[in-house]
This record gives structure tokens, C-alpha cells and sequence, in this order.
């Protein structure tokens, strides 16, 4: 018996996305796409103060409108002991007010009505009286003892939600004593909103019979959305269905259990009818969780001659008036301590205290692993700072501080493992491909003729793939995450995943992974995921923990497979399985390379001619509990230039080498590197969300809230290095956000690079055009 | 509330209904045509999620009337392929990875095939102008850049081709 | 976000239209292009009972020279400005302030009509048609009447039209020889509306610039227009020297408010920056020989 090496596109094949042929067609399937028979629609009145006691709600105008058949308020939902939730962070979270209301547009009332534009009419009638009271919006005042109260529902009568630290603080503070240098930098890392271009929403659905829900919700974790729902709510777990359908971008803005929500499942609960909630983007940018918002100050101790040596950061977390991140459980300053990223430093210490303020509630990620972004932004502005400091060049005291490439794995001083790396031929690569000697040559020219060009580097790492169940965990659920492979008697394949793609083509490199793994065509393999009814448990897609956590599932699942159909092969073959090799994607007999068996004559045996000692049937499950943590890494250079008469920064160029490890698809890749780039562009230059003093917010939809075109988009110039993360059965690292944390930093670098020699030190981003205007005025460097 | 008829095609098929005044043809299209590939992104006119062509001129729908459009050709995504054969800008997006969640996709398609329609040979800068109505957060445009580089190429051999089949592209112009 | 109810008319003569906003003269909107209106009335922030779309009524599209001025109706999609090779050749500063409104897709529907009735200071064009010294034809139900924009534009979004008036036409004098336009806009992204822009056109007789137009967008109520600079610059060579004085005077000129566009000392220099820029392009476009016929 002899086969052919079936052609299987597995690993590291740009394979075309499986999932396109439906978009492109105009046929996905995304949540307002549905529209189940007999459909209610359900619209929002929300608060139009930051701050306010609820007086009354008169909601007998809305109630008379045709076509409205309940507003909930909550004191309804109080009834049914549903006015609370559970927030993923051991906090709890307003469904409805029952007498107050804590950030501006936060739900007040729910209109369910036949109609869409019924609906809308209604919530203008509604009436509410509200009774104004102080907004608490600076969260350095949070804490003042006359500061109003943002939660007197907790016990503590305090703002001050928690303190958490890493890193050892005495030896830190030794080191600073002992510091021939330190530099020091305060820095803000604004509020900004992922705004994927879908909204989010719902259509819950009740049936009244068999007492099942059935929710399709755009979330990027439909089972502990499931388990969530249980538990608030009292219905049994297996009568609960939570379906994720095509979700269009989610970049974490998907993770939370919005109150639009659970209010609609309340209402399709009373009503027995499927009830469809879809926000506006106003709605969608003014209430729904934010990330960053981190007010940071840190200090660098380093030798004269450039060598870092410690690192002291505090910083305070504005949360807004829950605390609703969904980091895992230990860790409600996520993984900001991975902050002394690519350099070996002595000692470290970093502190976070959470504080309530009378905002939308925060810390979601913005396609980036748990506060990964605002870590890497500080060190990195750091770096460039002792550089300035010592006038030396920022690409020297980067090779100089780097962990050097034998140093892993490498524990740092706040704890982590880093699995793998190497530094210095990432930096290489970029700087040889930007030519940055030539840069710095052209730069210092154009000083000369009084022209404004920056040059800016960030060499980042990134820790991805939560998480090892002994540290990791949300609510409680460890964050393994789940693959269950199911190869057919013709040779073909499904495979259901604990995952959620938003766009990052898991119905693509997933079958890759299998058809590597398995030796079957990629083309001939399904993959399914986001219902909870079928597809095994997993704790979802954020963070870039796919590749890191269900990639290793699947990489196992199908290991698990081939085990067994080793054993199929033997029978087949009619030798000892142990005689068999695994050799261009078949089983062939050890020194005799023309017996061999395909998987898909193995798929068959499976189900018509198996041996006595062998189950029928070929599939597997696996729930992978990682070992540690995977950590990419990158080297990002940016060039700028500035307009002296107007301060509008443009880039010019921007390099990214990244590093994460093993590629899949690389073609997907690069995508995921180019939207990363661009989400990280954009806060550096055009993103944030502020509010006034009375707590309105001031960026309330997408004319005040700057999304970049192609226009203002550079063109990403992308190259890679590639580290296989030693632990990891693929050894891949993930990779859907490594560019967002990386770019900010190399564009705040080269801004600030090309005003050095007028002294400037440091900007917070966003940079905007009069932030930099205002400095060339003040040094007599504008246009005249 | 009163009612008012409006008919008009979409892709070739014609449409009447008794509607609302007020009615968006972005919900004309969506909850009455069922042509749910037009996806609805901002409520500012700022997206382009919503950009459908009104007699082959590329409009966000989200701004428009449908009892404006009483008596015009509206074309959509689900119009694009033709005969079993993609579009060439389909065709491209696919081969240059120009999507990723594909929301934004229909709309940024609608605004491509227009513009080449006008601009058979545009450079890279010509083709971001064009898109500049249309946001996407997945992709940073590079991929939508090429994809439609490859749609205008295959347009032109096809063009140049001698007893080239008909191609889509004529029928959406 | 849906608008409220109302009523849609789409009347085939301007007759029709003014019968309709005398039956509704409180609550009766005209609808152009829709980009300005239809946001506003998705936000609830208009709510009009009536809507009289103009896309029926005829001769609204005109796009020519007459009468020794150019002719826009008031129904002229930006698209159309834009992409007009008359413009292009004899009005730079219209098409360039046509191809920064909004984006592209907004254009293709966007009127020029619309964007000056709208009356809103952050449009482009009403700045580039004070420097151009327009007017516009308001007609009603008893006659045409020829309206200085100056006097045209009252306030935010407010004009002088009668509420039985149709703006129909806008006429933009013909360029002198040698003379040049341009508009400058500085904005943050495509489809944001501008932190400051101006329009400038300079006419040179030898290289004495005998007329200069001056009109500054989104920094005050209404676009306004820098007479002091202009003023100055008439009857002078309008040297390195002479555009920065004039560059200073537009930005003292200059009203605007700390906002979301940025702070207001910030926004007063970038009239100053950009209208020295734009002085310099427009007296060099005039130099080159100006619009060629
Ligand atoms: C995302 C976005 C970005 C934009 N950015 C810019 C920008 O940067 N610069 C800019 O200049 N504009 C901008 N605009 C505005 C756009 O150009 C407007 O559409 C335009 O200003 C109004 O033209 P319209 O034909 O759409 O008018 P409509 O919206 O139809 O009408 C606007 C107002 O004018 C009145 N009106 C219209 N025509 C007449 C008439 N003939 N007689 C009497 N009254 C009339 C209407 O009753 C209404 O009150 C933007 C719009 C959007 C949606
Ligand atoms: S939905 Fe955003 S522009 Fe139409
Ligand atoms: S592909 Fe997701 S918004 Fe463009």
C-alpha cells in the first residue's frame, strides 16, 4: 500500500480566507442581520447628567404611543432582583438605576416596542426627573475627603477601589539611592474607545415552552456569557444558548456584559417574544466601556553610561463608576507589570490604585493585551528619555539594555517568564531596512536649515495568551481554552473551538493548524465556533490569546488524532504502530518510505475497518491549560516630519519588525500587523475621549471622534523576525495586537525627537497639531 | 403618520412598498429588500458601512430618503456578482486580504467599483482619496489599497482582451 | 437614530415650492443634497413637519459662465464642482474648496446651494466665495433678488432669505487677468470640518495687486471676511513683507472660540499661517498669467 504526500497548505501557507466568500457576497450573518418571527425592538433612554438622583419616571406617554408594549425601568428589574449585576472584575454594575444614575448616558429606561422607529419615538417620550448632584470627573480628586461619593452602594465609603503592586519595592528603592541617574516622567495615557465599526447588540429570545434562552449577542466570549447569565439570572445552565455570529471588529469593546444586554433578555423573558437591541455608535461611544485611562508617573535609575538599572512607576487608574475591565481575576491592573519590557533591569516596582469617577466604566482592552499598552508607552518613552538625558542615541541604549538572546527564559523583576526572544536582530533589521544612520544624517541637515524631522524607535514586548489556570482566571473559570476535532469517514473534518474570530480569520488558520497537524487539505476542513450549544467551552478572543491558548488546543486535539490513527495505520499496514513515522503529512513504515497511509484512507478505517483494540470513530478534545505565557516582541521605527507653520505631524515612514514566533497564514498576519498599526497610530495622533467639568462627554460620536482614513494612514512597511516560543506545540506567540502597543510609543518618540534641540522632553498623546504648534511658538520656531 | 409610495430597483430587481417618509434607504434596503450586506456603522454620515450606488454614483444610504430614490437604480453588494462569477473587486479583496471582519467591506467595495468605473488607472494615493468616506478598524487600508490595485488591473487586461467575456463590471456601472 | 415623522414633498416648479412654504411657513424645510439636514434630523436637532425636496425642480444645475460671471444653481453636487474642467481652469479656489468638503461620498449628494443656505461657519465655500466676491439669487414668489453673500450670511445658520425664498443660483464675478485663487484648509482628518481655512484671490495689474478678496472659514459666527487685509494688500506689490502684514490683519480679523478644533490663540495663528500661504500661491497663480480663458 502506498499514498500519495497529500497538498495540505498547513502551516505557514497564505492560504485565501476561508470565511470571505460570504462577505464578500454581502451574506454574513452579523446581529442586526437577523430577524426572527414576531420581533420586538427595544431603545434606550439614557441620562443625560454624569450625576443625578432619580426622581421620578413617567413613562404613561411612551405607554400610549401605538406600538409600545412595556418600558422598563429599574425598579422592574429591582422587582426581579435583576437591577445588579456582576461585573467580570468581583465588582457589580447597574443594570437599570433604581434611584441614580453615575455617568452620563447610562441607561435609565428601556422602551420594547413592534418597531424599530416606534421604539426611537418612544424614549423621547419617557419622561424622567432627575435631581443634579456633584459629578466626581478628575480622578485626582477622587479620593479628597469632600469628594461626593460615586458608589455609596459599596460598603466602603470611599472611591478608592483597590491597590495593587508588583515588582520588590525596597530593593527598588535602594537601587534610586544609589543611581548615578534618574530621569523622570509623568505621563497620561488617555481614555479612547475601540469603536469597531459594527455597534454592538442583541436579539434574545425566549421561548416560553420548552424554557430555553436563546441570545445571539455580539460578545467575544459567548461561554462566560453563559455562565454569567446562569448564574444572574437563575436558568439553568444548559438552558441557556448564547450565539456569537459574524462580529464585526470587536478589539475587546466585545467583552463586557453590556446592560443592554440583559435588559432585552428580561424583556423577552416577560414577553415570550425575541427581542432585538442594536445601539447607535453615539450610544455605542458614550456608554459603552472605555480603555487606558491611566495617569502614570515613573522613574528610571541608570548608570551615566546609559545602563538601566531600575524602574519606579505609580500610577492611578481611572475606572470610571464600575469597575467592569475584564481582566483576569488577580490581576486588576491587568498585566501592567510586564513594564520593564525588553531590558534587564536590576529591580522594579510599579503600584496601581483603581479609583471610582463618574464615567462610563473602563479598562477594556483597545486591541491590546490587559494594559500591555500602557506599560510598553512608559518604558519605552522612558528609554528615549535617559537617552535624551545622556545624549546618547536612543538605538544605543536600547542594544546596550536589551535582555541579551541568551539570557531566556528570563525572569524579570516584576515576575514574568519571558518564553523567548531576541531583541537585538529585530532592532537590526528594522534599522538596516529604515537606513537610520542615513535618517540621522538627513535629520541633522534639516536641523540645519531649520526643518523639523523625528526619528522614533520603540522595541517592545508584548505578553499574550492568557493564561496558566495556577494564576489565571476570570470569575473564577480558569483560562484554558477548548478544540474538539472530528475527522469524517471520507476525510474530512470539524472542528468547534472556545474561541471567537471578530475578523482575525480563525475559520482559516485553525484548519491550517489541523490540516498541518492532521495531513488533510485545508480546504476539506470546518471550522465552527461561537455557539455555546456546540462548540466545547472556552473562555473567548481577546488578548491575543487564540493562537497562544485554542491554537495549542487545537495543535494538541489533532496530535491526539494522530495518535490514534497511528494505531489504524499499523492495521492497515500490518505492522507494529511503533514501526510507523509520521513523514510528509502520512503515516509510511519505518526504511520502507513506499508503504505508507494517508489520514483520509486512515478516516475511513476508522469507521469500516478498525482493529479489535481500538474504538471507532476519530476525534478528540482537549482543554489547554498553557504553561506560561507567550510573548512577543517587535522593533518599530518611525519617521516624522512636522509643518513649522501649522504643527501637524505626518508620518513619513514607519518600519515594523515583529516577532511572534511561528506564522500560521502569513498573509493574515500582516494583516493583523497593518489594523494593529493603524489602531496604534491612532490614538498617538487622533483619539481620545474627555469630558467637561459637569461630566459631559466631549467626543460623542464619530464627527468629534477622529477614526483614521486611508488619508491619514501611512504606509505600513512590515518585516518579521522569528523566535518560535519554546512551550507553545506550534511555537507560536499570537499576534493580533502587538502593533497597537508598539506604535504609539515610536510615534510619541519621533515627535518628541524632532523637537529635542528646543528642549522638549516629553508629549502625552494624543499629539495634536497645537500641542506641538505651541512649543515651536513658545522657542520662536514656527513659521514666521 | 402617513404613507407614501415609492418604487425604485435594486440591482436590476425592482421594489415598491407604501413607507414612511421618514424611512432611511439604508432600512429600505435592509428591512424591506432584505439586502442585509449594506450595514449601518455611525449616525453621523461618517462611515460609509452604508454606501450603496444611486444610479452609479456611491452614496451612504444612511443619509438618504427612500422616497428621494422613488424611481432610481440603486446598486448593492449583493449585486456585484454576476452570472456565478465575482466581481473583480470582490475578486480582489479576497486575493489581497482587503478584509478582515468584513463590516466595512460592502461599502468599501461599492465606493472601489465606482471609482474605477471613473478611474481605470489610479495610483495608490487616487485610490486612498477615494476611500476616504469609508472607514475601516481592522485592516489599516494597505490590503484595501492593493485589492483594488488588483481589481483595476484585471479590469484593464479584460478591457484590452480581445472577445473578452462580458464582465460584471459593466452591468454595475 | 431615527428622525421624527414628516411630511415629504418633491414639487416639479419653484412655484410649487413656494406655495409649499407659504401652506408651512413655520415648520417647512427644503431639502438639497440631505448631508447637512438629514444628520440633523436623524439627532432630533431638526424637525421639520414638512420636507419640500428640490430635486424635481428644474434649472438648479446649471453650471457655466454668463453674462460675465460663472453660474452655479444652487442644486450643483460638490462632486460636479469638482470634477469640472471649467472650474479647475478658471476657479482653482472653488474646485479646491470643493474637493475638501466632507468625503467623497458625501460630495457625490452634497449641494453648493445647501452648504451656504446651511450657513454654517465650519463650510468651506461660503469663505472662498466672500474672497471671490459672489453673490446669490434668492427667488421667491415676487421676483429674483441678487444678494451680496456678505449680506446673504447673517449669523449661524442664519441667512437673509425670505422664508418663501429659494436660493437658486450662486454668481461668482469672472476672474480679472492676472488674477489667482486658492483655499487652504487645515483639518485633522478627511470628513472633519476645518480647525481654519481661507480663501483668498488676488488680482495684479503689473505686480501691484489692485484687488484682493480675503474670506476665513470656522472662526467666528459666520464666515467672515478680512477687510483690513484686503484693504492692505489693494494698491500694493504684494512682497514677502506686505503678506505677512496682511496674514497678520486676517488673523486679527479672526473670531474663533476654544473648542474641540482646538484653542482659540491656536486657530487665530493658523489663519495667520494659512493666509500667508495662501496669499503666496495665489499672488504666484496671478503672476503665472492668472485663469486662462
Ligand atoms: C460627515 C460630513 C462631513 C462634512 N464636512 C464638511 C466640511 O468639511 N465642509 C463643508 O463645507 N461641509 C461639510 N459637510 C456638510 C456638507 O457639505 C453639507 O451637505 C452641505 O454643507 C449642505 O449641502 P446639502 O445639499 O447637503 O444641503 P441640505 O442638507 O439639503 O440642506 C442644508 C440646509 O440648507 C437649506 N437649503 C439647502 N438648499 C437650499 C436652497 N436652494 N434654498 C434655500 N435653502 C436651502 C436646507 O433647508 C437646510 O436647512 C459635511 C457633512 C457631513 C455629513
Ligand atoms: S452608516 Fe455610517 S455613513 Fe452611513
Ligand atoms: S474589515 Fe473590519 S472594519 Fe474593515
Amino acid at each position: 500500500m502506498t499514498s500519495e504526500a497529500p497538498i495540505i497548505r498547513g502551516m505557514g501557507h497564505s492560504v485565501k480566507r476561508k470565511e470571505d466568500p460570504r462577505f464578500l457576497r454581502g451574506k454574513g450573518h452579523y446581529i442586526d442581520d437577523f430577524k426572527l418571527p414576531g420581533m420586538l425592538y427595544m431603545d434606550i433612554v439614557r441620562s443625560p447628567y454624569a450625576h443625578a438622583r432619580i426622581v421620578n419616571i413617567d413613562a404613561s406617554k411612551a405607554l400610549a404611543l401605538p406600538g409600545v408594549l412595556a418600558v422598563i425601568t429599574g425598579k422592574d428589574l429591582d422587582a426581579a432582583g435583576l437591577a445588579w449585576m456582576p461585573t467580570l472584575m468581583s465588582d457589580k454594575q447597574m443594570v437599570l438605576p433604581v434611584d441614580r444614575v453615575v455617568y452620563q448616558s447610562q441607561e435609565v429606561a428601556a422602551v420594547i416596542a413592534t418597531e424599530r422607529y416606534i421604539a426611537a419615538d418612544a424614549i423621547t417620550l419617557v419622561e424622567v426627573e432627575y435631581e443634579p448632584l456633584p459629578p466626581v470627573m478628575d480622578p485626582h480628586k477622587a479620593t479628597d475627603p469632600d469628594a461626593p461619593l460615586v458608589r455609596p452602594d459599596r460598603d466602603a465609603k470611599t472611591n478608592h477601589i483597590w491597590h495593587w503592586e508588583a515588582g520588590d519595592a525596597a530593593r527598588t528603592d535602594e537601587v534610586f539611592q544609589n543611581a548615578e541617574v534618574v530621569v523622570k516622567q509623568d505621563l497620561y495615557i488617555p481614555r479612547i474607545h475601540v469603536c469597531s465599526i459594527e455597534t454592538c447588540g442583541c436579539i434574545a429570545s425566549y421561548d416560553k415552552i420548552d424554557g430555553k434562552l436563546t441570545v445571539y449577542m455580539t460578545t467575544q466570549a459567548p461561554h462566560a456569557i453563559r455562565t454569567v447569565f446562569s448564574l444572574v439570572s437563575g436558568i439553568p445552565e444548559h438552558k441557556i444558548r448564547i450565539i456569537s455570529p459574524d462580529i464585526g471588529g470587536g478589539f475587546g469593546g466585545k467583552v463586557p456584559v453590556y446592560p443592554g444586554y440583559v435588559i432585552a433578555t428580561v424583556a423577552s423573558l416577560q414577553t415570550g417574544l425575541p427581542v432585538k437591541w442594536i445601539e447607535d455608535r453615539s450610544e455605542n461611544l458614550q456608554a459603552d466601556s472605555f480603555a487606558r485611562d491611566y495617569h502614570i508617573s515613573a522613574e528610571l535609575a541608570a548608570k551615566k553610561d546609559g545602563t538601566m538599572q531600575a524602574l519606579r512607576v505609580k500610577t492611578l487608574a481611572d475606572h470610571g463608576a464600575f469597575d467592569a475591565a475584564a481582566n483576569p481575576s488577580k490581576f486588576p491592573a491587568g498585566l501592567f507589570s510586564i513594564i520593564t519590557g525588553s531590558y534587564d533591569l536590576q529591580a522594579a516596582h510599579v503600584e496601581v490604585d483603581g479609583v471610582y469617577t463618574n464615567k462610563p466604566s473602563g479598562g477594556v482592552a483597545y486591541r491590546c493585551s490587559f494594559r500591555v499598552t500602557e506599560a510598553v508607552h512608559t518604558i519605552e518613552r522612558l528609554v528615549d528619555t535617559l537617552a535624551l538625558a545622556l545624549s546618547l542615541d536612543p538605538a544605543d541604549v536600547r542594544m546596550k539594555n536589551f535582555i541579551p538572546p541568551e539570557a531566556f527564559p528570563y525572569k524579570s523583576p516584576t515576575g514574568w517568564e519571558y518564553d523567548s526572544g531576541n531583541y537585538p536582530a529585530a532592532l537590526q533589521k528594522a534599522m538596516a531596512k529604515i537606513d537610520y544612520a542615513g535618517l540621522r544624517r538627513e535629520q541633522a541637515e534639516k536641523r540645519a536649515r531649520g526643518e523639523l524631522m523625528g526619528i522614533g524607535i520603540s522595541t517592545f514586548t508584548e505578553i499574550v495568551g492568557a493564561g496558566p489556570s495556577h494564576t489565571f482566571d476570570i470569575l473564577g473559570i480558569k483560562m484554558f481554552d477548548s478544540c474538539e476535532i472530528r475527522v469524517h469517514p471520507t476525510g474530512s473534518a470539524i472542528v468547534r473551538i472556545g474561541v471567537q474570530t471578530q475578523g482575525q480569520g480563525h475559520e482559516t488558520t485553525f484548519a491550517q493548524i489541523v490540516a498541518e497537524e492532521l495531513g488533510l487539505p485545508v480546504e476539506n476542513i470546518t471550522v465552527e465556533h461561537g455557539d455555546t450549544d456546540t462548540a466545547p467551552y472556552g473562555l473567548g478572543t481577546y488578548a491575543s490569546r487564540s493562537t497562544p491558548t485554542a491554537g495549542a488546543a487545537t495543535a494538541v486535539a489533532a496530535r491526539k488524532i494522530r495518535d490514534k490513527a497511528k494505531k489504524i495505520a499499523g492495521h492497515l499496514l500490518e505492522v507494529s504502530p511503533d514501526d510507523l513515522e509520521w513523514q510528509d503529512h502520512k503515516f509510511q513504515v519505518k526504511g520502507a518510505p513506499g508503504r505508507s497511509v494517508t489520514m483520509k484512507d486512515i478516516a475511513f478505517a476508522a469507521y469500516t475497518n478498525f482493529p479489535q483494540d481500538v474504538e471507532a470513530g476519530l476525534e478528540a478534545v482537549d482543554y489547554y491549560d498553557p504553561p506560561n505565557l507567550t510573548f512577543p516582541f517587535g522593533a518599530y521605527i518611525c519617521v516624522v516630519d512636522i509643518d513649522r507653520g501649522t504643527g501637524m505631524v505626518k508620518i513619513r515612514r514607519f518600519v515594523a519588525v515583529d516577532d511572534c514566533g511561528n506564522i500560521i497564514n502569513p498573509m493574515i498576519v500582516d494583516g493583523q500587523i497593518h489594523g494593529g498599526l493603524t489602531m496604534g497610530m491612532a490614538p498617538a495622533l487622533l483619539e481620545a475621549i474627555t469630558y467637561d467639568e459637569y461630566g459631559n462627554i466631549q467626543q460623542s460620536n464619530l464627527m468629534d471622534y477622529l477614526l483614521p482614513t486611508a488619508m491619514e494612514t501611512p504606509v505600513w512597511e512590515t518585516d518579521k523576525t522569528v523566535t518560535p516560543s519554546p512551550h507553545h506545540p506550534l511555537g507560536a506567540k499570537g499576534v493580533g495586537e502587538s502593533a497597537t502597543v508598539g506604535a504609539p510609543p515610536a510615534i510619541a518618540n519621533a515627535v518628541v525627537d524632532a523637537l529635542s534641540h528646543l528642549g522638549v522632553t516629553h508629549l502625552d498623546i494624543p499629539i495634536t497639531p497645537w500641542k506641538v504648534y505651541q512649543i515651536l511658538e513658545a522657542h520662536g520656531a514656527a513659521e514666521a | 403618520m402617513t404613507t407614501q409610495h415609492v418604487q425604485m430597483t435594486i440591482n436590476g430587481q425592482p421594489y415598491a412598498a407604501d413607507i414612511e417618509p421618514r424611512l432611511l434607504l439604508v432600512h429600505f434596503i435592509r428591512e424591506v429588500a432584505n439586502l442585509t450586506g449594506t450595514h449601518i456603522g455611525c449616525d453621523t454620515t461618517s462611515c460609509g458601512a452604508c454606501t450603496v450606488l444611486v444610479n452609479g454614483v456611491p452614496a451612504k444610504s444612511c443619509t438618504l430618503f427612500a422616497v428621494q430614490m422613488d424611481g432610481a437604480a440603486i446598486s448593492t453588494v449583493e449585486g456585484l456578482e454576476q452570472n456565478g462569477a465575482l466581481h473583480p473587486v470582490q475578486e480582489g479583496f479576497f486575493e489581497e486580504h482587503g478584509l478582515q471582519c468584513g463590516f466595512c467591506t460592502p461599502g468599501m467595495m461599492m465606493t472601489a467599483v465606482a471609482f474605477l468605473a471613473q478611474n481605470p488607472n489610479p495610483t495608490d494615493d487616487e485610490i486612498r482619496r477615494a476611500i476616504s468616506g469609508n472607514l475601516c478598524r481592522c485592516t489599516g487600508y494597505v490590503n484595501i489599497v492593493k485589492s483594488i490595485q488588483y481589481a483595476a488591473k484585471k479590469q484593464r487586461e479584460a478591457q484590452t482582451a480581445p472577445a473578452a467575456p462580458a464582465e460584471p463590471a459593466e452591468a454595475i456601472r | 437614530m431615527i428622525p421624527e415623522d414628516f411630511t415629504y414633498f418633491a414639487p416639479g416648479s419653484l412655484p410649487e415650492v413656494w406655495d409649499l412654504l407659504r401652506q408651512h411657513p413655520d415648520d417647512a424645510k427644503i431639502l438639497a443634497g440631505g448631508q447637512s439636514l438629514i444628520p440633523l434630523m436623524k439627532f432630533r436637532l431638526a424637525t421639520p413637519a414638512y420636507l419640500i425636496d428640490l430635486r424635481k425642480v428644474p434649472g438648479l444645475d446649471t453650471l457655466a459662465e454668463r453674462d460675465g460671471a460663472l453660474v452655479i444653481g444652487a442644486m450643483v453636487r460638490e462632486a460636479a464642482t469638482e470634477h469640472s474642467q471649467l472650474i479647475q481652469r478658471r476657479y482653482p479656489g472653488i474646485h479646491e474648496a470643493s474637493a475638501v468638503v466632507a468625503d467623497p461620498l458625501v460630495r457625490n449628494f452634497a449641494t453648493i446651494g445647501g452648504n451656504i443656505a446651511h450657513a454654517d461657519p465650519a463650510n468651506d465655500h461660503p469663505a472662498m466665495l466672500l474672497a471671490l466676491r459672489a453673490s446669490v439669487v434668492a427667488h421667491g414668489p415676487n421676483g429674483q433678488r441678487t444678494i451680496p453673500l456678505d449680506d446673504f450670511l447673517v449669523d449661524t445658520m442664519e441667512t437673509s432669505l425670505a422664508p418663501d425664498e429659494v436660493l437658486t443660483e450662486i454668481h461668482v464675478p469672472q476672474p480679472a487677468p492676472r488674477s489667482g485663487s486658492t483655499y487652504l484648509k487645515l483639518e485633522r482628518k478627511v470628513g472633519d470640518y476645518a480647525i481654519a481655512a481661507v480663501g483668498v484671490q488676488i488680482t495684479l495689474d503689473g505686480d501691484v495687486c489692485t484687488q484682493a478678496g480675503i474670506g476665513l472659514t470656522n472662526v467666528g459666527p459666520k464666515a467672515v471676511r478680512a477687510t483690513q487685509a484686503e484693504m492692505f494688500l489693494t494698491g500694493k506689490q504684494p512682497t514677502e513683507d506686505v503678506i505677512r502684514e496682511a496674514a497678520r490683519l486676517a488673523a486679527a480679523a479672526a473670531q474663533p472660540v476654544s473648542d474641540l478644533h482646538g484653542p482659540e490663540d491656536y486657530k487665530r495663528a493658523m489663519i495667520r499661517t494659512l493666509t500667508a500661504r495662501a496669499l503666496r500661491e495665489a499672488t504666484q497663480r496671478a503672476r503665472a498669467g492668472g485663469v486662462s480663458a
